[in-house]
């Protein structure tokens, strides 16, 4: 039987990262922790840029962690695919505005 | 949407025996998570000690015109437990003579006992300082005879601690019932009219909110930031605190964990956010929760787990402030439910 790549049990396990390199683990664990406490933006708004950038990454982990810390912090469904709509128009939008590229480039090269 | 209680549908979970079974097997048993007892070790805070009495907290009775998806009372229309008039009289010769400065009525909606009207006005001449009745706001709005229960709580100065567990209806109706939302609204406006929740005033309205599903309460204070904001916008309400307290997983939060396969994973939720400091202030430590029948429990889930006080004083008619005081608190890995975090009680957090 073939193991998936991702086990959602592994997102537990991300700590563990510490233990083969300890120095640079705990160094970008407490940055991890700096940036997502409120500052000038609330924790609430931050957790939904990282929901619509986890699926802009496409990390399975990351998609679990903050629909979770999304309704924890009481964000609607309505609120989150939203966020992943800004997402996904920024994707799309780097793809199509290097339309403009090929369009310079197809000017040049057959008038 | 639930309609019976567990109770009623004759479920293996309506058994608090069944449920203690489950909190005890699987991953605690195996040791993949160390039993709450274990973990309090860790910090030596085990056995968990009841300080001075502080909160008496009488549950009326566990009928209730609603059926909420995650009642730790699997409370509904079915519940036929009630408190007796005489009992009452045995909870007021307490609450006369207690040092607690709270009194706190639970249920079911402890407005459908018969009785709850005569035993408000009785133990409001006690002079306590501070008397909570939890209300769920519909039954204000249920039956003609209870719409003037916002002037009823004004008259004998009851805090009135009401659920509300979102600022829209989508997620309010699918954990309390469709209507729910727009009822509470209603509710809500009433107890504002009568000068309840509103900035300044005596007459105190705060709201507890619990989440909808397998996740932790967020941070209290930004939630309530969150709540005043959407109802002050939506629907001109004012209210004083809000409270969030975290789902135990027993009763019908427990089938539902269970049922939709998180049980493991809220468990794990819950003991990677454990709190020694939350520990320290844990509601049993100075509340005495009183059931319909008046057995006298640690707190209302120890209550609904039917696990007694561990004192000679078991019942509230030969109620014992001394021997109360000092008794080992009885624990089981539900208990995690209020250590994770800021920790949680019917008060909200604690630490």
């Amino acid at each position: 039987m073939s193991k998936p790549y991702y086990d959602a049990a592994d997102l537990r396990k991300f700590g563990k990262i510490t233990e083969w390199s300890e120095e640079l683990g705990n160094k970008f664990f407490d940055y991890y922790g700096k940036v997502f406490e409120e500052g000038a933006l609330t924790a609430r708004e931050k957790s939904l840029i990282a929901l619509a950038v986890a699926h802009t990454e496409q990390c399975p982990y990351c998609i679990d962690a903050y629909t979770k810390d999304s309704l924890q912090r009481g964000v609607t469904k309505e609120e989150m695919m939203e966020a992943i709509h800004v997402g996904a128009a920024i994707k799309s939008g780097a793809t199509l505005v290097h339309g403009v590229q090929m369009m310079n480039k197809v000017n040049k090269l057959d008038g | 949407m639930a309609t019976k209680s567990l109770k009623k549908l004759g479920s293996d979970l309506a058994q608090s025996n069944k449920q203690l079974e489950i909190l005890s097997n699987g991953i605690f048993q195996n040791g993949e998570l160390p039993t709450f007892k274990a973990k309090i070790s860790e910090t030596s805070q085990f056995p968990l000690k009841a300080k001075k009495l502080e909160i008496l907290q009488i549950n009326v009775g566990y009928m209730c015109n609603q059926v909420c998806d995650h009642c730790h009372v699997d409370a509904g229309p079915d519940r036929k437990e009630i408190m007796t008039r005489d009992t009452m009289r045995q909870c007021l010769e307490v609450i006369k003579n207690t040092g607690a400065h709270t009194l706190d009525l639970t249920g079911g909606a402890p407005e459908m006992n018969p009785d709850f009207r005569w035993f408000v006005e009785e133990a409001a001449k006690a002079g306590i300082k501070d008397f909570i009745v939890r209300s769920n706001l519909t039954i204000i709005r249920a039956n003609k005879k209870y719409y003037d229960l916002p002037e009823f709580f004004k008259k004998h100065n009851v805090h009135v601690v009401s659920s509300m567990p979102h600022w829209t209806r989508g997620k309010t109706d699918k954990q309390r019932g469709d209507g729910v939302f727009d009822k509470s609204i209603k509710a809500l406006q009433e107890l504002n009219a009568v000068g309840y929740g509103m900035p300044g005033s005596d007459l105190r309205l705060d709201l507890v909110y619990n989440p909808s599903g397998a996740f932790l309460p967020g941070d209290q204070a930004s939630m309530e930031k969150d709540f005043k904001k959407a109802l002050m916008e939506d629907f001109g309400i004012e209210f004083h605190n809000l409270f969030a307290i975290t789902n135990l997983p027993i009763a019908r939060f427990l089938d539902f964990l269970i049922a939709s396969e998180n049980y493991e994973d809220y468990m794990y939720s819950l003991v990677e956010a454990y709190n020694p400091a939350a520990v320290e202030n844990v509601m049993c430590t100075n509340t005495i929760s009183i059931s319909w029948d008046g057995y006298l429990f640690d707190c209302d889930f120890n209550q609904m787990l039917e696990l007694p006080v561990n004192s000679k004083s078991k019942h509230i008619s030969d109620f014992n402030e001394e021997l109360l005081e000092g008794r080992n608190i009885v624990i089981s890995q539900h208990c995690y439910g209020c250590t994770a975090g800021a920790g949680s009680s019917c008060q909200g957090v604690v630490a």
